[in-house]
Protein backbone atom coordinates (compact mmCIF):
# COMPACT_ATOMS: atom_id res chain seq x y z
CA UNK A 1 0.00 0.00 0.00
CA UNK A 2 1.33 3.44 -0.96
CA UNK A 3 0.78 6.49 1.20
CA UNK A 4 1.43 10.23 1.19
CA UNK A 5 2.12 10.50 4.89
CA UNK A 6 5.67 11.76 4.49
CA UNK A 7 4.64 14.46 1.98
CA UNK A 8 1.69 15.60 4.08
CA UNK A 9 3.84 15.69 7.20
CA UNK A 10 6.56 17.69 5.42
CA UNK A 11 3.99 20.17 4.07
CA UNK A 12 2.95 20.91 7.64
CA UNK A 13 6.54 20.94 8.89
CA UNK A 14 5.86 18.23 11.44
CA UNK A 15 8.48 15.81 12.71
CA UNK A 16 7.88 12.05 12.82
CA UNK A 17 7.81 12.30 16.62
CA UNK A 18 5.08 14.97 16.50
CA UNK A 19 2.97 12.94 14.11
CA UNK A 20 3.53 9.81 16.20
CA UNK A 21 2.38 11.69 19.28
CA UNK A 22 -0.73 12.98 17.52
CA UNK A 23 -1.63 9.47 16.35
CA UNK A 24 -0.65 7.86 19.68
CA UNK A 25 1.87 5.47 18.15
CA UNK A 26 5.66 5.15 18.28
CA UNK A 27 7.98 7.14 16.01
CA UNK A 28 9.25 3.81 14.61
CA UNK A 29 5.73 2.98 13.48
CA UNK A 30 5.39 6.29 11.62
CA UNK A 31 8.77 5.67 10.00
CA UNK A 32 7.75 2.14 8.92
CA UNK A 33 4.41 3.39 7.51
CA UNK A 34 6.11 6.21 5.59
CA UNK A 35 8.59 3.76 4.09
CA UNK A 36 5.76 1.42 3.11
CA UNK A 37 7.09 -1.37 5.31
CA UNK A 38 4.04 -1.50 7.53
CA UNK A 39 0.41 -1.06 6.56
CA UNK A 40 -1.64 0.65 9.27
CA UNK A 41 -4.93 -0.76 10.50
CA UNK A 42 -8.17 0.84 9.34
CA UNK A 43 -8.71 2.70 12.67
CA UNK A 44 -5.20 4.17 12.50
CA UNK A 45 -5.66 5.13 8.85
CA UNK A 46 -8.94 6.88 9.71
CA UNK A 47 -7.22 8.64 12.60
CA UNK A 48 -4.53 9.92 10.21
CA UNK A 49 -7.23 11.03 7.77
CA UNK A 50 -9.01 12.97 10.50
CA UNK A 51 -5.74 14.57 11.60
CA UNK A 52 -4.93 15.75 8.08
CA UNK A 53 -8.58 16.58 7.46
CA UNK A 54 -8.57 14.52 4.27
CA UNK A 55 -10.32 11.49 2.87
CA UNK A 56 -8.62 8.22 3.70
CA UNK A 57 -8.10 7.36 0.01
CA UNK A 58 -6.29 10.67 -0.49
CA UNK A 59 -3.62 9.50 1.95
CA UNK A 60 -3.51 5.75 1.39
CA UNK A 61 -3.71 4.11 -2.02
CA UNK A 62 -3.65 0.49 -3.04
CA UNK A 63 -0.40 -0.48 -4.78
CA UNK A 64 -2.30 -1.71 -7.86
CA UNK A 65 -4.06 1.64 -8.43
CA UNK B 1 -1.42 23.76 11.96
CA UNK B 2 0.96 23.12 14.87
CA UNK B 3 1.52 19.99 16.87
CA UNK B 4 3.98 21.54 19.33
CA UNK B 5 1.69 21.15 22.32
CA UNK B 6 1.20 17.47 21.54
CA UNK B 7 4.95 17.02 21.15
CA UNK B 8 5.52 18.08 24.74
CA UNK B 9 3.16 15.44 25.97
CA UNK B 10 3.91 12.17 24.22
CA UNK B 11 1.31 9.95 25.82
CA UNK B 12 2.41 6.84 23.96
CA UNK B 13 6.02 7.02 25.18
CA UNK B 14 4.99 7.81 28.74
CA UNK B 15 2.44 5.01 28.82
CA UNK B 16 4.92 2.57 27.29
CA UNK B 17 7.65 3.51 29.79
CA UNK B 18 5.21 3.14 32.69
CA UNK B 19 3.99 -0.26 31.48
CA UNK B 20 7.57 -1.45 30.85
CA UNK B 21 8.61 -0.48 34.39
CA UNK B 22 5.49 -2.16 35.77
CA UNK B 23 6.27 -5.38 33.87
CA UNK B 24 9.95 -5.27 34.91
CA UNK B 25 8.99 -4.95 38.59
CA UNK B 26 6.55 -7.86 38.38
CA UNK B 27 9.13 -9.98 36.55
CA UNK B 28 11.78 -9.28 39.21
CA UNK B 29 9.25 -10.11 41.93
CA UNK B 30 8.35 -13.37 40.17
CA UNK B 31 12.02 -14.41 39.81
CA UNK B 32 12.62 -13.68 43.50
CA UNK B 33 9.48 -15.59 44.56
CA UNK B 34 10.54 -18.48 42.31
CA UNK B 35 14.02 -18.53 43.89
CA UNK B 36 12.48 -18.50 47.36
CA UNK B 37 10.09 -21.35 46.47
CA UNK B 38 12.97 -23.36 44.96
CA UNK B 39 15.77 -22.85 47.47
CA UNK B 40 14.22 -21.77 50.78
CA UNK B 41 12.75 -25.22 51.62
CA UNK B 42 16.26 -26.70 51.58
CA UNK B 43 18.33 -23.82 52.95
CA UNK B 44 15.94 -21.83 55.16
CA UNK B 45 13.00 -23.79 56.60
CA UNK B 46 14.17 -27.42 56.27
CA UNK B 47 11.31 -28.63 54.03
CA UNK B 48 8.56 -27.44 56.36
CA UNK B 49 5.45 -28.43 54.39
CA UNK B 50 3.26 -25.45 55.30
CA UNK B 51 5.97 -22.89 54.51
CA UNK B 52 6.81 -24.67 51.24
CA UNK B 53 3.14 -24.61 50.16
CA UNK B 54 2.92 -20.91 51.05
CA UNK B 55 6.09 -20.27 49.04
CA UNK B 56 4.70 -22.06 45.96
CA UNK B 57 1.29 -20.34 46.25
CA UNK B 58 2.99 -16.92 46.48
CA UNK B 59 5.15 -17.80 43.47
CA UNK B 60 2.08 -18.73 41.41
CA UNK B 61 0.17 -15.62 42.56
CA UNK B 62 3.08 -13.33 41.66
CA UNK B 63 3.40 -15.21 38.35
CA UNK B 64 -0.21 -14.35 37.51
CA UNK B 65 0.49 -10.75 38.50
CA UNK B 66 3.33 -10.79 35.98
CA UNK B 67 1.00 -12.20 33.30
CA UNK B 68 -1.51 -9.39 33.92
CA UNK B 69 1.31 -6.82 33.75
CA UNK B 70 2.43 -8.39 30.47
CA UNK B 71 -1.12 -8.17 29.10
CA UNK B 72 -1.31 -4.50 30.08
CA UNK B 73 2.09 -3.93 28.46
CA UNK B 74 0.95 -5.55 25.19
CA UNK B 75 -2.33 -3.63 25.18
CA UNK B 76 -0.40 -0.38 25.64
CA UNK B 77 1.78 -0.96 22.59
CA UNK B 78 0.89 0.42 19.18
CA UNK B 79 -0.16 -1.99 16.43
CA UNK B 80 3.26 -2.41 14.82
CA UNK B 81 5.11 -3.00 18.09
CA UNK B 82 2.39 -5.47 19.08
CA UNK B 83 2.72 -7.30 15.78
CA UNK B 84 6.50 -7.58 16.28
CA UNK B 85 5.99 -9.12 19.73
CA UNK B 86 3.18 -11.44 18.62
CA UNK B 87 5.27 -12.69 15.69
CA UNK B 88 8.19 -13.30 18.06
CA UNK B 89 5.89 -15.14 20.49
CA UNK B 90 4.49 -17.32 17.69
CA UNK B 91 8.02 -18.16 16.54
CA UNK B 92 9.11 -18.93 20.09
CA UNK B 93 6.08 -21.16 20.70
CA UNK B 94 6.60 -23.04 17.43
CA UNK B 95 10.32 -23.55 17.96
CA UNK B 96 9.69 -24.54 21.58
CA UNK B 97 7.10 -27.11 20.57
CA UNK B 98 9.14 -28.66 17.75
CA UNK B 99 12.52 -28.64 19.52
CA UNK B 100 11.01 -29.53 22.90
CA UNK B 101 9.32 -32.66 21.60
CA UNK B 102 12.40 -33.62 19.57
CA UNK B 103 14.58 -33.07 22.63
CA UNK B 104 12.34 -35.35 24.68
CA UNK B 105 12.46 -37.91 21.87
CA UNK B 106 16.27 -37.96 21.95
CA UNK B 107 16.19 -39.48 25.41
CA UNK B 108 13.40 -41.93 24.56
CA UNK B 109 15.36 -43.37 21.65
CA UNK B 110 18.61 -43.43 23.69
CA UNK B 111 20.47 -40.82 21.64
CA UNK B 112 21.27 -38.87 24.80
CA UNK B 113 21.95 -40.35 28.22
CA UNK B 114 20.82 -37.41 30.38
CA UNK B 115 17.29 -36.41 31.32
CA UNK B 116 15.92 -33.49 29.22
CA UNK B 117 15.20 -30.54 31.51
CA UNK B 118 12.45 -27.93 31.14
CA UNK B 119 14.91 -25.03 31.80
CA UNK B 120 16.78 -26.01 28.60
CA UNK B 121 13.54 -25.58 26.65
CA UNK B 122 12.77 -22.30 28.41
CA UNK B 123 16.22 -20.98 27.45
CA UNK B 124 15.70 -21.98 23.80
CA UNK B 125 12.31 -20.23 23.81
CA UNK B 126 13.80 -17.09 25.42
CA UNK B 127 16.60 -16.89 22.86
CA UNK B 128 14.14 -17.51 20.02
CA UNK B 129 11.83 -14.82 21.39
CA UNK B 130 14.69 -12.30 21.62
CA UNK B 131 15.84 -13.23 18.12
CA UNK B 132 12.29 -12.80 16.83
CA UNK B 133 12.00 -9.34 18.38
CA UNK B 134 15.34 -8.24 16.91
CA UNK B 135 14.36 -9.61 13.46
CA UNK B 136 10.96 -7.86 13.70
CA UNK B 137 12.52 -4.50 14.51
CA UNK B 138 15.02 -4.88 11.67
CA UNK B 139 12.20 -5.79 9.29
CA UNK B 140 10.28 -2.57 9.98
CA UNK B 141 13.34 -0.34 10.44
Amino acid sequence: MKNRLKVLRAERDWTQAQLASALDVSRQTINAIEKGKFDPSLPLAFKAARLFNMAIEDIFQDESD
Amino acid sequence: MSLSSQNNENDYSKRNCHNTRHLRNWTIAWVISMAIAAFAPKYVWDFNTVLSIIGVVICIAVGFGMLLANRKYLQGLDEMQRKILFDAMALSLGVGLVLGLSYELLEDIKLITFQPEIPHLVMVMCFTYMGGIIAGHRKYQ
